[in-house]
């Protein structure tokens, strides 16, 4: 570090006098140029990225006007007819209900196995340990592509192929919850910890009435990941669930972009209820997702 | 609660023998039996889900797998050299890489701009913040299915716009293989620049603003206070991003399943959508699904081995 600000200091003094000789208001003035400039940046910025959302929110409350050469970038006429035509063919509700119900359970089951073992491996002391958390650590890096095949025979041989245990179950194995709960446990205080084994608290006590009132910001991270996660799943429930009454959105989007090829006024508004949910989840949660990202590097 | 709290402040002025005792404690060979209880479940669910498939895949490889009785006979390497002479996986191990080496450096780069417009003064920066990061919560289906409208030749959005700007005929995004590419990378880099965005933001908020002052008075000016403060201070992030991006791009299967489905042709197949339409498409080639699964795993073992000594030896020389 000491080396970096010679380095600055160095290649800095050609211009050294050159700054103070412009005097302090023009610098004031240089700096509200500054940030005109990143505004001006973030808008363009801000633009670009929102575009697409924005292309898929009109063209879901438009008509369907999508095959006329003409640019519509703004709602001519608002309709809610792309999603009456869509919830009319298609079991639309049966599908939001399942994902739903997959997300959920597979966010409680996920949660709740990695807090107790983020508990167990930050606080416990107990044979093989470290080998242990080492073993579960390497599961991070298999992909989902790698163990399809067996996952698959293994799903298919406890007869769950079809059922909603086929996503729930391999689900839950999700490991990157149990580091995050490890990480933020091992900064709870042994002394809190030692003082209610001294009051005569069993484990599970401890970790109900102690650590878990603790984690509150641990459990609403690993819950916002994990519904995120579960809700957008895809490669693995397009193979388990082969019924289209089992279908979860992203399934059921992904079918329906076969039997609507360029009807792009139903995709869209079928695209819409299917990301709806976590951007309003998002926006009101963001400090969360933030943290969980950054944290977890999961996304 | 606060009781214990207040124990345990309390106890601070002892801690050296609290301490010691728990250090005596923990060293010998007593174990709580309730770690059963807490540990089991993750561990069983792991071995069962993710460590079993991982060795079954390895052991699928080397068999034949019938597609509709489902049982298997050896079949040694055979699925292995059965690779070399893919015309379909040849393609698609040279795009996985291709599609790494592209997508990583610009969502990185853009990223850290980013995060440095965001980390100077700005006002609504939040409202920014919340749009760069928004693509990142939605599904790779939902963003392939966008990216189809945004790049249809006949009626997307882009080709519109191109048209509306002057250009004097559409880009086919669909038809042409390099554009279809083109239009893979452009969805991966919206999607991805958002986390890219939040690990260097985070970075660069524990650099110390002081020494922008001291570099800012030496009369350094704004790249080479980057070059040689930021760069350097966000060196830890951008080995984090290396190893998570590329583990990301090297797996990218939803975004490419439902936006091109690896066509025209096979000009954006990947390894991903490859095993899944080997082992679950009409083929329904299942050893040779599980041996492409293991070449996914083998080569994101090695490039997270090579990455970690490379940032150790880096580590040692500074």
């Amino acid at each position: 570090m000491a080396v970096t600000t010679s380095q600055a200091r160095a290649i800095g003094r050609p211009t050294e006098r050159s700054t103070t000789a412009r005097g302090p208001m023009s610098r004031r003035s240089r700096s509200r140029v500054a940030v005109v400039v990143r505004v001006v940046v973030s808008v363009v910025v801000s633009v670009i990225m929102a575009f697409p959302l924005w292309v898929m929110v009109v063209t879901a409350v438009s008509g369907q006007s999508v095959f006329s050469s003409q640019l519509d970038l703004w709602p001519g006429s608002f309709t809610l007819s792309n999603f009456a035509r869509v919830f009319q063919a298609w079991p639309v509700t049966a599908w939001f209900s399942n994902s739903v119900t997959v997300t959920a359970l597979t966010t409680i089951i996920s949660v709740v196995v990695s807090v107790m073992a983020g508990y167990g491996f930050a606080k416990l002391r107990f044979p093989l340990k470290t080998p242990l958390f080492l073993l579960l650590l390497s599961t991070m890096m298999i992909p989902t592509q790698a163990i399809l095949v067996p996952q698959f025979r293994l799903v298919n041989a406890m007869g769950l192929v079809g059922t909603f245990w086929a996503v729930i179950i391999p689900g839950a194995a999700a490991t990157f919850g149990i580091f995050l709960a490890r990480q933020f446990m091992l900064a709870i205080p042994n002394e809190l910890i030692e003082a209610a084994k001294i009051d005569g608290a069993g484990p599970v006590r401890i970790f109900w009435s102690i650590v878990l009132p603790l984690s509150k910001p641990l459990l609403a991270v690993l819950t916002l990941l994990s519904l995120m996660y579960q809700w957008n799943d895809f490669l693995w429930p397009l193979i388990v669930l082969r019924d289209p009454s089992l279908y979860t959105l992203p399934i059921g989007l992904q079918f329906l972009q076969g039997q609507y090829q360029t009807d792009y006024g139903a995709l869209m508004a079928m695209t819409l209820i299917t990301v709806g949910p976590l951007v309003v989840l998002f926006l009101v949660f963001q400090r969360w997702f933030v943290q969980g990202f950054a944290t977890s590097g999961i996304r | 609660m606060s009781s214990a709290a207040a124990l345990a402040a309390g106890e601070s002025p002892v801690a050296p023998a609290g301490g010691s005792a728990s250090r005596r404690r923990r060293r010998g060979a007593i174990w709580e039996p309730s770690a059963l209880l807490f540990v089991g479940p993750s561990v069983l669910l792991a071995v069962a889900f993710l460590i079993l498939p991982m060795l079954g895949s390895f052991y699928y490889s080397t068999r034949k797998v019938s597609p509709l009785s489902g049982t298997s006979t050896p079949r040694g390497l055979d699925n292995y050299t059965t690779m070399l002479s893919d015309p379909t996986f040849l393609r698609a191990l040279l795009n996985t890489a291709l599609f790494t080496v592209i997508t990583v450096p610009l969502s990185m780069g853009l990223g850290l701009a980013l995060a440095v417009l965001m980390n100077s003064v700005l006002p609504w920066r939040k409202v920014w913040r919340t749009v760069v990061y928004l693509p990142l919560v939605i599904s790779g289906v939902s963003v392939g299915l966008i990216g189809t409208f945004l790049y249809n030749e006949v009626i997307g959005v882009v080709n519109k716009l191109l048209l509306a700007l002057g250009a004097n005929g559409g880009i086919p995004w669909q038809s042409n293989g390099f554009w279809a590419f083109t239009s893979v990378v452009l969805v991966t880099i919206w999607i991805r620049v958002g986390f890219s965005m939040i690990i260097y933001l985070a970075a660069l908020q524990a650099v110390p603003g002081d020494l922008y002052e001291a570099a800012s008075l030496e009369g350094a000016n704004g790249w080479q206070q980057f070059r040689h403060i930021t760069f350097p201070l966000v060196g830890p992030a951008t080995f984090f991003l290396i190893i998570m991006n590329v583990i990301y791009s090297f797996q990218v299967f939803d975004t490419i399943f439902v936006l091109t489905n690896g066509g025209p042709g096979n000009s954006t197949e990947v390894l991903g959508t490859w095993a899944y339409k080997v082992a679950f498409g009409p083929t329904r080639d299942q050893g040779y699904g599980a041996a492409i699964g293991v070449v996914i795993f083998v080569l994101t073992l090695i490039f997270t081995i090579v990455q970690w000594r490379a940032n150790r030896n880096r580590d040692v020389v500074a």
